[in-house]
């Protein structure tokens, strides 16, 4: 790995700081090779448990079934971006040569968009490296947690015909258009889309936002196990509906053989993890 | 012995004799047509088509049509990029109009005053006058009535053709739709044998060259003729930004898919005033294909992909065997996909596994 003085500033600071039990100056004594970053405003959610349609495509007797409903649990506390990384904040990364601009004409206080789930990693790593904390995309059920009531899962079809796989796709195509959602590609300010009954903004809105599940074929057999084949080149995005990208997409738009609605912006935003800090520290200082 | 020149000249005079001799005009004259029946023809927005027979009823008419021109900004993709369109009756394509072989196309065309430029139409199922073009050039406020004979059937693109620059500019705008011209018995398979569709859907098809910014992003004009220097410029180019069904990208999904039932035959009308395209439906075929779209010549058959010369519209014939969701694209599958030209049809019924079915389900390779 080559030398970096942005993250050897900033594990420094970060070492000294936690030692002096100060860890809001983190930003301004990391900052010195760029530009100051911004606090990320987080939502701090309690733990708690939830039914979760799971991710995926599921097969139950050798055929299409909709998703298995589980109970997941988050077990710690959870800090989530309230808002999406906007454009601003993606910015300076890419000033710091860490991230790639963005394929979005839109720039400012409007949420980064333009993005592929490399780009939101990448975006994390830096931010990461700047702050000295762990910051990365929060997984499906995670995000799905902190969406609260405006969590939609994939769009369902319905139990799956043994003897017409038609039903479940024509069921599938029209649930979609009942919906009705209309294109809607411009980002607007953060806030715009209001806040959930957890105080997480903009959730559902025209961004859908990259998360770290994979895209998975998982086969239930009757005993209740599951078991899966993941394809991580595929990341699962969360919004108005959840839907699968491959991981160099930045723009969900697409017609084709493909039907549904496509997202009409990807973006992102991260949780934090606790403890990262003094775990990124430890790490960097090869104390594990 | 006759030489060829003797056999010409003399079948030339015998032709002549006979004319001379016979009671029926070559051509009829404007007071033979006068005398025959009127039908009035309201036309619908595409891709749906007016009501009308198969194989006609009684002998030639004049069918009348009425069309206005309608200038006025349009959205062209999800993005909200507007085109500043010229349109036929306010659609991209305008209006398929169906006749019989025989009967008369009477097109009553108003350009409104609230437009900015002159148009006309070239109608290439017409003999003469550029396709009726000649006669047909009206100015904002102007009204004109053309009649043209049926001569011959198939499918016929028609568009503006204002002159000069102005004729790829306004196709380019809007400015294309269709006529189709049935054989009086209706159409047949290459056998002879009477072919009938239970439901008929006219697919037009356009590229549009939008000018962008110094950003990429797509311009907005506030009338058709402030775009006229940089959309030529993007023009030049060939290549377009956008190519689409029915005037927009996705204007034929979702909601706006079209409809089927398996066991039911579809007559797939599809025209390109411009630019060549090849359709193909996905997960189907086309049982009887009149490429060229002129229903003379036999149909193809178990078409995979067709071919549409640009100012051209064929026809292609399908009947459903299988439900599901069927994607009809352009394939050129950059076009379909990412230009824009794609359709969907949802069709309903029983799926045959004798066709098709899925043996086995995705699972883990067995070594």
């Amino acid at each position: 790995m080559s030398f970096d003085p942005v993250f050897t500033f900033g594990t420094i600071a970060a070492a000294a700081l936690i030692g002096l039990g100060v860890s809001r100056a983190i930003d301004d004594m990391s900052s010195q090779p760029g530009s100051p970053i911004a606090a990320s405003e987080l939502v701090t959610l309690k733990p708690g448990s939830f039914n979760h349609p799971q991710p995926g495509e599921f097969l139950k007797d050798n055929r299409p079934a909709p998703a298995p409903v589980l109970i997941e649990t988050i077990d710690a506390p959870l800090e989530i971006m309230k808002f999406q990384v906007s454009a601003s904040d993606y910015d300076r990364c890419v000033s710091d040569g860490a991230c790639k601009p963005a394929d979005s004409r839109h720039a400012g206080n409007v949420p980064a968009t333009g993005v592929s789930f490399i780009d939101a990693q990448a975006y994390a790593s830096w931010l990461s490296a700047r702050t000295g904390e762990t910051w990365r995309l929060p997984t499906d059920p995670e995000w799905a947690f902190a969406a609260g009531e405006r969590f939609r899962a994939d769009i369902e079809g319905g139990e799956g015909d043994p003897s017409d796989p038609a039903r479940r796709w024509l069921t599938r195509y029209r649930n979609e258009v009942a919906l009705g959602r209309k294109p809607d590609p411009e980002p607007r300010p953060p806030g715009s889309f209001g806040l959930n009954s957890r105080g997480v903004a903009d959730i559902a809105g025209n961004v859908w936002e990259w998360t770290s599940t994979c895209y998975a074929h998982a086969t239930m057999s009757s005993d209740g196990t599951v078991s899966s084949i993941a394809n991580c080149g595929v990341h699962a995005v969360e919004g108005f509906h959840r839907t699968y990208m491959s991981n160099f997409i930045r723009d969900g738009k697409s017609g084709g053989c493909a039907v549904g609605t496509p997202p009409d912006n990807l973006g992102f935003r991260l949780v934090r993890e606790r403890g990262g800090l003094l775990r990124a520290v430890l790490r960097r200082l090869g104390i594990t | 012995m006759l030489t060829r020149r003797e056999a010409l000249l003399g079948s030339v005079l015998t032709a002549a004799a006979v004319a001379t001799i016979g009671s029926a005009p070559v051509a009829a004259a404007a007071k033979d047509v006068a005398g025959l029946p009127r039908e009035k023809a309201t036309l619908v927005a595409p891709p749906f088509v007016h009501a009308h027979d198969q194989v006609a009823k009684g002998g030639p008419k004049v069918v009348e049509f009425t069309m206005t021109i309608e200038e006025k900004p349009m959205v062209v993709d999800a993005d909200g990029t507007q085109l500043n369109a010229m349109t036929y009756n306010g659609s991209i394509p305008g209006p398929l109009m169906v006749v019989h072989e025989g009967d008369y196309l009477e097109l009553t065309l108003i350009n409104p005053d609230t437009n900015s430029l002159a148009h006309n139409i070239d109608f290439h199922a017409a003999t003469g006058a550029l396709g009726g073009g000649g006669l047909t050039l009206i100015n904002p406020g102007e009204q004109v009535t053309l009649r043209f004979k049926a001569t011959r059937t198939g499918t016929f693109v028609y568009h503006c053709a204002p002159g000069g620059a102005m004729i790829p500019w306004h196709v380019v705008s809007g400015m294309s739709g269709g006529v189709m011209v049935l054989p009086r018995d209706g159409l047949k398979d290459e056998k002879g044998k009477p072919v009938r569709y239970d439901r008929i859907y006219y697919i037009g098809e356009n590229d549009f060259y939008i000018p962008r910014d110094e950003q990429g992003k797509f311009k907005k004009y506030d009338s058709a003729g402030d775009n006229y220097d940089d959309t030529v410029k993007v023009m030049r180019g060939l290549i377009p930004t956008h190519v689409v069904f029915n005037g927009k990208a996705g204007s034929l999904t979702g909601e706006n898919a079209m409809k089927a039932k398996v066991g039911e035959t579809v007559l797939i009308v599809h025209s390109q005033a411009n630019r060549d395209t090849r359709p193909h439906l996905i997960g189907g075929h086309g049982d009887f294909v009149w490429e060229g779209g002129k229903f003379a010549n036999p149909p193809a058959k178990d078409m995979e992909t067709w071919f549409i010369r640009g100012g051209s519209a064929g026809a292609a014939l399908y009947t459903f065997r299988q439900p599901g969701i069927y994607a009809y694209v352009n394939h050129n599958l950059i076009e379909a996909v990412e230009l824009g030209a794609t359709a969907h049809f949802t069709v309903d019924g029983t799926w045959n596994d004798d066709l098709m079915m899925q043996v086995e389900a995705p699972k883990a390779i067995t070594s």
